[in-house]
């Protein structure tokens, strides 16, 4: 219990009056950057560098802690009253939480996920306090190979969300893989898909293509129907702010399923939370498949709030750990963070736990201090956030406007993004107006990439060997737990169908 | 009470967009001010990357000895930089702006055939260089450059080499090192990743043969001997560093990741003179000699003639060993 006993001298050196508010000034600024799409918390995180340095270091990383998981947990809180994920990992919370928004529940899902983020973080850092050391197995672990695995995998677990309609799914699906593969290709250096345009070299940006295809195609379709059937708009006031007992136990296995698929994740590089969130996603949408939950889907369910902000959180915390003790930067803000640790002579890596052990654990104490502080902020504004929704329609869509705007304008102070934003808002709305899930896209734009990489890098590799995507036990496991889920899902449908059919044969007879 | 909830609601939303407004404010104004009362400085990165700590370090060093009263960093991320000098081109006499420039520039200029290079825009200094360093396992059987080279030379196309972007420091000094061995530079098996961090992943998982990144993010790896280093790309030995060069390990290659400072096209022999001066003074402060320290950089303030002549040559060596890769 070494361990222990290093974390709470960590918290004695944390915890005082100034640094309190020192965490409080983080927490409120990454929430706030987290809330608007485009500024992420690297954004936060590199304004505030500057700052820091005239800090001592613990007030220096109380501060960073709270900035890097406010922007976790903000980043779902607009997604879920507006419809506009203010990160990437915010997707698939926004799914269901902005219909719980839309039927009145605006309060309860702001809460749910607020508590789905701490959770997430708080048994991630748990994890990193006494397993960091460990984890660079688990880094090693994966190559090319697996990753490709990896995203086959994940294509066919979150699958479900185009079950709806088979081919309006699938072309949606394929939607978003073109929108994915503009840009220079990063293998070959030859460029696709930009019509000549030195602005789409580097793709698309993620926050244009989800903020355009939710937000704007949204507010567009909102203004195409507000004279028809304005009833239909109509957003019922908000219940309850509190959780009742009932909802926590409903959202406890939820959060702890969103946490486990989230921990691994944190640690592989690249991988990035959006894979365990829509992950996590994918298995609510089938559990409640599963039990005739009639809430997913339609009024929104608080187990598809609960798993994807738990998955995000649980990434974000374990990234940290894998950035100190691997010293592997796995996302642009953690980048950021190893030149904040630099200029107080601490060098993430392998060695830090022996060279500067004391900082660490005054960090990682002020992880769970920052944690704590958001989730009380958080559950203080959720019923305050979701009163915004009783702002009259025709200004609050306006509102959503000028945020998706500022946000995406932010993004890269670069004009000609706002016009790519109103191309991909205008098909949003002919994809609600023609009832195409947008979901698909989302996915097929993260994972698509993702999937292309790693089978060229695999294939480059092994010089086009293709045994080489089914050399490993990782990948074996995976391919297996792949045909084994699929084949499930074969027979099951196949059983329903049977019974489907059989139950109109019983109807057309009587 | 309703009505108050509503003032509540008003103060926070407000507060929120006033302070995102400052953020989104604060990171892309600029002026037409005097250059000691303001100046801007133009990362072509996004936040977090390297350029942008370059700029960030520029700044404080300004800041801290009043060399000019306000300094701003603008992050115009994108295509290796080269979406930061096609804007920074059009900038015809601003007067007030600084703009991070380096080696990898040069390459993605190259790659993106864009139309703008670097002779669009006004030279003032080059700053700091670092140098990249190739890596095996520590428990690899290949113990010297020698020894890879020979590996390489046998099986080029299953010696993979995992590093940074493509046209990038990385894969350029591979392309050297790959001709001054007798290999054709387009046999060479080059895995691009984002970042050294992956490709510090992809060598330890035994997934490529070999990773080239810059020394600073690998150098603990290395003490640690999870990673061994074969060579690094500076000219002489770095001092306390105990890595031997190319050359000494007889490959006549190398190669320094530079970075440094140019101004916008137009302005007058004044106008710049005035910011080479800005940058003599900032590069003679502490605060900097603390961040070239911090950085593991290597200082390598040029100016004037020299730097001139250093780019052009920078850029020949650039095309052709772009040309040879086949990119």
């Amino acid at each position: 219990m070494d361990q222990l006993s290093h974390l709470m001298a960590g918290f004695a050196g944390a915890l005082t009056l100034v640094n309190l508010m020192w965490v409080l000034i983080g927490a409120l600024l990454g929430t706030a950057v987290g809330v608007l799409p485009g500024l992420g918390s690297s954004m936060a995180v590199a304004l505030l560098l500057p700052v820091t340095f005239s800090l001592d270091p613990t007030a220096a990383f109380i501060m960073f802690a709270g900035v890097y998981f406010g922007g976790m947990f903000g980043d779902s809180t607009a997604g879920i009253l507006l419809n506009t994920p203010g990160a990437s990992s915010a997707i698939a919370t926004t799914f269901e939480g902005h219909k719980m928004a839309k039927s009145g529940q605006a309060a309860r899902a702001l809460a749910t996920a607020a508590m789905g983020a701490f959770i997430g973080g708080l048994i991630a850092t748990t994890l990193v306090v006494f397993f960091a050391p460990s984890l660079v197995k688990l880094a090693t672990a994966f190559g090319p190979a697996e990753y490709f695995a990896l995203a086959v995998f994940a294509f066919v677990a979150i699958s479900s969300v185009v079950s709806e309609s088979i081919i309006k799914g699938l072309g949606a699906l394929s939607i978003g893989l073109v929108l994915a593969l503009i840009g220079v290709d990063g293998i070959s250096g030859s460029v696709r898909f930009t019509g000549g345009l030195p602005q789409l070299f580097d793709g698309l940006s993620i926050v244009v293509i989800t903020v355009g295809l939710l937000a704007l195609g949204e507010v567009i379709h909102v203004a195409s129907r507000i004279h028809r059937d304005p009833s239909a708009l109509r957003i019922p006031a908000s219940g309850r702010i509190r959780l009742s007992g009932a909802d926590f136990r409903k959202a406890l296995p939820a959060w702890l399923r969103g946490t486990a698929f989230g921990v691994p994740f944190g640690v592989i590089p690249a991988g990035g939370a959006e894979i365990p969130t829509f992950l996590a996603y994918g298995t609510e949408k089938r559990l409640a498949a599963k039990r005739k939950d009639p809430e997913f889907g339609t009024t929104g369910s608080i187990n598809g709030v609960a798993a994807p902000e738990a998955a995000g959180n649980a990434t974000a915390g374990m990234a940290m750990g894998a950035l100190l003790a691997l010293g592997l930067p796995v996302s642009a803000t953690a980048a950021l963070m190893i030149a904040a640790f630099q200029q107080y002579g601490m060098q993430p890596g392998p060695l830090l736990f022996e060279r500067s052990g004391d900082m660490v654990w005054t960090l990682l104490a002020s992880l769970f201090v920052g944690l704590v502080m958001l989730l009380i902020i958080n559950m203080q504004f959720a019923g305050l956030w979701a009163k915004l929704l009783l702002v009259p329609r025709h200004y609050l869509y306006a509102g959503i406007t000028v945020l998706s705007m500022l946000g995406v304008y932010a993004v890269s102070s670069s004009v000609i993004d706002l016009w790519f934003l109103l191309a991909i808002g205008i098909l949003g709305f002919i994809m609600r107006r023609y009832q195409f899930p947008v979901a698909p896209v989302l996915i097929a734009v993260i994972l698509g990439p993702l999937a292309e990489t790693s089978l060229r890098r695999a294939l480059t590799v092994s010089e086009g060997d293709l045994g080489y995507l089914v050399s490993s036990p990782t990948t074996i496991i995976m391919y297996l737990l792949l045909i084994a889920a699929v084949a499930l899902t074969m027979v099951k449908h196949a059983a329903s169908r049977r019974k489907l059919r059989s139950e109109a044969m019983v109807l057309q007879d009587s | 009470m309703s009505k108050l909830n509503f003032k509540n609601v008003a103060f926070l939303v407000a507060s929120v967009l006033i302070a995102t407004l400052a953020l989104v404010t604060s990171a892309a104004s600029g002026g037409e001010n005097t250059v000691r009362a303001k100046l801007v400085i133009m990362a072509p990165a996004s936040p977090g990357g390297g350029w942008d700590g370059f700029a960030r370090e520029a700044q404080q060093a300004i800041k801290s000895d009043g060399i000019s009263n306000n300094v701003q960093v603008v992050n115009v991320p994108g295509a290796g930089g080269t979406i930061g000098l096609s804007q920074f081109a059009q900038m015809t006499g601003r007067s007030d702006m600084l703009m991070v420039t380096g080696g990898v520039m040069i390459g993605a200029i190259e790659l993106a055939d864009s139309g703008t290079s670097l002779e669009d825009v006004t030279p003032i200094a080059r700053l700091a260089d670092d140098y990249a360093v190739i890596v095996v396992p520590g428990d690899s059987e290949l113990e010297t450059l020698a020894d890879f080279v020979e590996a390489w030379k046998k099986d080029p196309g299953g010696t993979s080499i995992a590093g940074g972007s493509l046209g990038g420091i990385d894969h350029l000094l591979m392309g050297m090192a790959a001709r001054e061995v007798g290999i054709d530079p387009q046999l060479v098996n080059y895995i691009p990743y984002s970042g050294g961090g992956e490709a510090i992943t992809s060598v330890l998982s035994g997934t490529t043969s070999a990773a080239v990144s810059g020394y600073n993010e690998l150098s603990d790896q290395i003490e640690t001997g999870s990673l061994r280093a074969l060579a690094i790309s500076s000219e002489e030995r770095l001092p306390g560093v105990d890595v031997p060069t190319f050359k000494e390990a007889g490959v006549d290659a190398a190669m320094a990741n530079w970075r440094g400072y140019v101004a916008a096209p137009g302005i007058t022999a004044e106008q710049k003179a005035e910011l080479q001066q800005i940058v003599a003074e900032f590069h003679a402060t502490e605060q900097w000699k603390d961040a070239v320290a911090r950085n593991n950089w290597t200082d390598s303030y040029m100016v004037g003639d020299e730097l001139d002549a250093f780019i052009d040559a920078e850029i020949a060596t650039t095309t052709d060993l772009v040309e040879g890769l086949g990119l």
